[in-house]
């Protein structure tokens, strides 16, 4: 042991929202499997993808979170018939709003799992979580220049 | 603050599944002491708060205490969330008051660091203590019950269902596809492990099925449309013409005797037989009515012969019917459709349908049935020559990564039935070409070793290929299966004379549309998927909507009964209390914030939400909404809010799990 304490690496702290029929079951699966993940995710069930509002995502980037995570059933298996695909589309557009804000899209996850897929769950979570904390603390600070010229080009584009 | 509610909040040890990770003690304390602010006025900890003392605690406290708000941390709310709701309610507060949520399954289960699982376990408690606070007092939906029931297949489980719904003295509309009830079961000659012979235990509750006064048969029938939910479905059934009038129809056969058209049976005699244009697919069919097969009809395709009619004794032939639209009122479904037999094909090197000698398993069924096209008699593709040896090979499009990952269940049981059957009628030599021998079921392994004592061979190893390609004088006319022996590490030839595919099971082809059609999902396979895998196998997760037999996943014929007898159980309980409460999660549109977009409209799965023309304002219909709350995220003037799962509930669960509740950690959210 060294007298000088190493630097605590750094821990990001992320949200994820699960739908209640698939991804919230997956997490339930890998938790009975006793699947081990990283601890840095923190759930929200929602009944469906579909009900994700960007409000959300922004309120908890807004409010201290590093990453979101945003999961739901395979496209063609939602319980709601279709409305992960509505998910989907918003995620798109959200990574294209947290670019232009200066957040890293990659700070944004968009998952399928199935209630049988626990063990993809736990994998993208830890996958995730290590992403995000290559990334970095999220960083609010960064000004409009720093923001690469190709997305502000594509910002433009659209 | 407003009114301040009173919060309870109730860490569970779980034994050692949560405290052996999870330090509840602190986590509790925590509780007690940093969420004071947000209305925490007691916090406790206890060994199982499932257990009747655990929640005799949670209702002392709120007799006692006057608690306005629950918070239980344990275990999921797919496992637990309806035992602390009806605890809340025992102790006198709206049970939609009690939040459950899970440190076990999303913290203690699924991580070792200590101190990252209690931050993380007091996060979760912070979050849902944040969330209950905008939780509303609400009562469940309560909707009547329409007593009638559809059942769709009438294979072996949808038959076992509506017998047991129709002698409970309810009416039942058993609707199947082909022209008779039966299934795949009719096709069997025997059953395994007992040798039963298959139509002889079937065909009675066919006949039970067929005349039942309260079970309304209809088949050659196909469901179109569903509409409604659990309670009230109205279901659009096609009932395709028979070209024969039921009414005066006697079924003595006469029609299917005189007509000349003979067809290749492809459907129940497995493409091993003929039939003629107009047909029963068998003898003992339920109902006893023929269909006319209008595609192969010498009258449909060039206009005249009509023998059948000339013939038939009561005049009941009507070339002229037309397809009839039914539409019934029902409380709830039971999907029973069954499974499709996976199509040989597909692995080109075991040869099926290049090589004469290679049969499918339902070929096999059809070859050795004694009503089948060679009566009984297991010969080759000449009719003929009964074969001197035989090799099946199991797992045929199961547990294999390039076509079903999944085990197909009875192949097993299936092949070591064929090994028995052939051994006593020919005598011949069989070879059985396995992965791993999967028995387990009762009186299964008995039957193995019973084969094993007949001499039947067992070949460990999965089959390369069958071919015809000989290389030594004694593989003159005979098929060769290669193959290599895992025990013994050989590569083998063997030379046989018909080679058995124990074909796999497989989704019906078409069971996406028809998960789709009864709004439940599917497994990416196509299996359609249970409530709970292990405690609730016949329920779907829509109300109202039960599965039963192989099209929940491939399953024998005893788990096939019992699972319809239960979801009929299940029907009955409901149907016997009147009325079903539906989850009060529903979305409501406020009038005075609707602008009259319709953008909701659109958006709604379920063609929830009406258009009022006349005031120009939307509003949900609570019976038909599911409560997903697409429509609440996507209204641009916020006028819709989902009971539940509310805004405010969602964006105070963020702050409370990023601990924003707690002033003094303002430093955390930099």
């Amino acid at each position: 042991m060294t007298d000088t304490p190493e630097p605590k690496p750094f821990e990001p702290v992320m949200i994820g929202f699960t739908c209640n029929w698939c991804s919230y079951r997956a997490a339930d699966m890998a938790g009975t499997a006793r699947m081990k993940y990283a601890p840095n995710v923190r759930l929200i069930r929602l009944m469906c993808s579909g009900r994700l509002d960007p409000t959300f995502v922004f309120k908890a980037f807004a409010g201290g979170a590093d990453g979101v995570l945003v999961s739901g059933c395979h496209p063609g298996d939602c319980h709601y018939i279709n409305q992960n695909y509505k998910a989907m589309r918003r995620f798109h557009l959200m990574q294209r709003v947290l670019t232009q804000m200066g957040i890293e899209p990659g700070r944004l996850k968009l998952l399928w799992a199935s209630a049988a897929e626990g063990a993809i769950f736990a994998r993208e979570i830890t996958k995730f979580v290590e992403e995000v904390r290559a990334l970095g603390p999220l960083n609010w600070n960064k000004s409009a220049d720093e923001i690469p010229a190709a997305v502000q080009a594509e910002e433009v584009q659209a | 603050m407003e009114k301040k509610e009173k919060i309870g909040v109730y860490v569970c040890h779980c034994g050692t599944n949560i405290a052996g990770i999870v330090n509840v003690g602190e986590v509790s304390a925590w509780a007690a002491d940093k969420l004071k602010d947000q209305g925490v006025v007691i916090a406790r900890d206890y060994k199982f708060m499932c257990s009747s003392l655990g929640q005799e605690l949670i209702q002392k406290d709120i007799k006692e205490q006057g608690l306005t708000r629950v918070v239980v941390a344990a275990c999921s709310p797919h496992l637990h969330e309806r035992t602390f709701r009806n605890a809340c309610k025992g102790g006198g507060l709206n049970p939609y008051l009690c939040e459950l949520v899970s440190i076990r399954e999303q913290d203690s289960w699924v991580h070792t660091d200590k101190v990252a699982a209690t931050e993380k376990a007091k996060a979760i408690i912070s979050g849902g203590v944040s969330r209950v606070i905008h939780q509303v007092p609400l009562e469940p939906l309560l909707v009547p019950i329409h007593p009638d029931t559809l059942v769709v297949g009438g294979g072996i489980a949808g038959i076992q269902a509506a017998l047991e719904i129709a002698d409970a003295g309810f009416h039942v509309y058993l609707v199947e596809r082909e022209p008779t009830i039966g299934g795949h079961m009719a096709q069997f000659d025997k059953t395994f492990p007992t040798l039963d012979c298959s139509a002889c235990i079937l065909t009675p509750k066919m006949v039970d099925a067929g005349n039942h006064p309260n079970i309304t048969l209809l088949t050659y029938s196909e469901v179109e449309k569903v509409d409604g939910y659990v309670g009230n479905f109205t279901v659009t059934i096609r009932k395709r013409a028979r070209g024969i009038v039921e009414a005066d129809c006697t079924g003595c056969g006469i029609c299917w005797e005189k007509c000349p058209k003979k067809v290749l049976d492809n459907v129940f005699e497995a493409g091993m037989g003929n039939r003629k244009a107009v047909y029963v697919p068998f003898p003992q069919a339920v109902p006893k009515y023929p269909v006319i097969d209008r595609v192969n009809c010498t009258y449909y395709i060039k206009g005249t012969c009509k023998a059948c009619e000339k013939f038939c004794p009561t005049n009941a032939i009507d070339f002229d019917q037309e397809d009839e639209i039914l539409n019934v009122q029902v409380g709830n479904v039971i999907l029973a459709t069954g499974y499709d037999t996976f199509d040989a094909h597909r692995i080109t090197q075991y040869g099926y349908g290049r090589l004469a000698n290679v049969y499918t398993s339902l070929e096999f069924e059809r070859l050795c049935n004694a009503a089948g096209p060679t009566g009984g008699n297991i010969v080759l593709r000449d009719g003929k020559t009964p074969p001197k040896v035989v090799g099946i090979v199991h797992c045929v499009g199961s547990r294999d990564k390039n076509y079903n990952e999944y085990c197909s269940s009875i192949c097993c049981m299936q092949s070591l039935k064929f090994a028995h059957l052939v051994r006593e009628r020919t005598g011949a030599e069989v070879y059985n070409f396995y992965i791993d021998i999967r028995a387990a079921a009762k009186g299964y392994e008995e039957f193995y070793h019973r084969l094993l004592d007949e001499g039947t061979h067992f070949i460990r190893g999965k089959v390369a290929e069958i071919s015809d390609a000989v290389r030594l004088p004694s593989e003159e006319g005979k098929l060769i299966i290669q193959v290599e022996d895992t025990l013994t590490g050989n590569q083998l030839r063997v030379p046989v004379d018909m080679a058995i595919l124990s074909t796999g099971l497989e989704p019906r082809r078409d069971s996406k549309a028809v998960a789709k059609l009864f709004g439940i999902s599917c497994s990416a396979d196509g299996w359609l998927i249970e409530r709970h895998p292990k405690l609730d196998p016949v329920a779907t997760v829509t109300e109202g909507i039960y599965i039963a037999g192989c099209v929940q996943g491939p399953k024998d014929i005893p788990a096939s009964v019992a699972q319809g007898a239960a979801a009929a159980a299940r029907i009955l309980g409901k149907i016997q209390q009147k009325e079903v409460a539906l989850e009060p999660v529903r979305a409501t549109v406020h009038e005075e914030q609707c602008s009259g977009c319709r953008i909701c409209n659109n958006v709604c799965p379920f063609n929830a939400i009406l258009f009022h023309e006349d005031t120009m304002v939307s509003e949900v219909n609570p019976a038909l909404c599911q409560g997903c709350g697409t429509c609440v995220a996507a209204c641009p003037a916020g006028a819709i809010s989902g009971t539940g799962f509310s805004n405010e509930q969602i964006l105070s669960q963020i702050d409370g799990l990023l601990f924003l509740n707690i002033p003094k950690k303002e430093a955390m959210a930099a």
